[in-house]
């Protein structure tokens, strides 16, 4: 998947993070602010990549600012950044690229 | 049937599915459902993004036991039908409909989690539903809103709503919501389903809350829907049977078995007269404390 515009899905409420998706420059290039960066950088780094590599996107400056989200909600607004740069909101690939 | 039709279900909460902070540990409160929300609760510019967040925490959280039901957004939007497509992949267990008017409409949404059944290859009937009732076109048929589908495991009154279609207000009294309430119940009876009250939205008047629950029990509805944990306990006291009651039961399923064998149809126990037409109810109360973990009995 190509990222077509920059977008952003999350907030920066308790549990939650915010993702934004612009188009890359041939690479990922992954950016995080978290106050648990220390202890946790590393796993949100793994499932940023993962979610990315799920939905086929090797193209994408992406930044995360993490508010203590459990691995379940980085994943979502990692796919609701990318799917709203597309703008395609029907039809999603539930249980193909859009998998837990 | 999906055994999971007559479950118990006293307290249904609902949670905005677009707020990991709710959606992450709902079950240490206990209650028997929790209401995954993508109508109301959520901004319209939000609906994409919480059908994603919906997903995953279907997929990846351990709800310990409670039920999961979602409630899609109203069959006269545009994001019904991608709704349940979400929820079903990720393995909801059933469906709320709101502003359900007609059967029709809850044929449509059965239509469609059909399709969706076979495309995420679930069981076909494994996702039950539920209708909600906001309307007074709706509460003139809730018959045929119930006998519409057998995924139907009940229907739920929705009292803002209904109140503005009656062109009154919640009082906090009950009454603009008595002949809803009771043409509901009624209906679900009848057809052999289960029907739950609508919200209590303030929270700072417990007591007033504890009436309300105390009234619906009264009137034989199965459960109610909550917006806060504090209501729970409140909900799960009323619609539990006390020790007292599960005694009386007992010794009146007893009585009309043992009697009964006996050709004997109309006898006393602790000084009121029973028959058959007890048997049923006090079977009921057994069953019901059963679900509610409290039986210890071996009936």
């Amino acid at each position: 998947m190509e990222i077509k515009k920059p977008a952003i899905a999350g907030t920066l409420e308790s549990s939650d993070c915010q993702v934004t998706v612009e188009a890359g420059e041939g690479k990922i290039d992954f950016l995080l602010d978290s106050s648990v960066i220390n202890q946790y950088g590393n796993q949100i780094r793994r499932v940023v990549y993962e979610t990315l590599g799920n939905l086929g996107v090797d193209n994408v400056r992406i930044s995360v600012v993490d508010k203590g989200a459990l691995d379940c909600t980085i994943r979502a607004r990692v796919e609701g950044a990318v799917f709203r740069s597309l703008e395609q909101t029907e039809n999603l690939p539930w249980g193909g690229a859009i998998r837990s | 049937m999906n055994p999971n039709k007559k479950r118990l279900r006293r307290t249904m909460m609902f949670l905005n599915a677009q707020k990991p902070g709710l959606i992450k540990d709902p079950y240490i409160y206990k209650p028997d459902s929790i209401m995954l929300d993508l109508e109301d609760a959520v901004a319209e510019n939000q609906k994409d993004a919480a059908r994603f967040s919906l997903y995953h925490a279907l997929k990846s959280i351990d709800y310990h036991g409670c039920e999961r039901v979602v409630r899609i957004n109203a069959l006269d939007t545009p994001y019904w039908k991608e709704d349940i497509r979400c929820c079903v992949a990720g393995g909801c267990d059933a469906i709320r409909i709101p502003k359900t008017e007609c059967a029709n409409d809850v044929k449509m949404v059965e239509r469609e989690i059909e399709y969706a059944e076979r495309e995420f290859g679930r069981p076909k009937g494994s996702v039950l539903i539920m209708a909600a009732i906001e309307s007074a076109r709706g509460v003139m048929r809730a018959l045929d809103i119930c006998e519409a589908s057998e995924r139907l495991f009940g229907i739920a009154l929705s009292g803002g709503d209904y109140t503005k279609d009656l062109q009154t207000h919640i009082t906090g009294t009950g009454i603009e919501l008595m002949g809803a309430r009771q043409n509901m119940v009624i209906a679900a009876r009848a057809a052999g389903v289960q029907c739950f009250d609508t919200v209590y939205t303030d929270l700072n008047n417990m007591e007033g809350f504890r009436q309300d629950v105390e009234t619906i029990h009264l009137m034989g509805f199965d459960g109610k829907s909550i917006i806060n944990p504090r209501q729970i306990k409140v909900v799960h006291d009323i619609f539990t049977p006390s020790e007292k009651e599960i005694i009386l039961a007992e010794k009146i399923v007893r009585e009309i078995d043992s009697k009964k064998a006996q050709g004997i149809g109309v006898f006393t126990v602790d000084g009121k007269m029973i028959d058959i037409a007890f048997y049923d109810g006090a079977r009921r109360t057994i069953e019901l404390a059963k679900a509610s973990g409290v039986y210890k009995g071996d009936l």
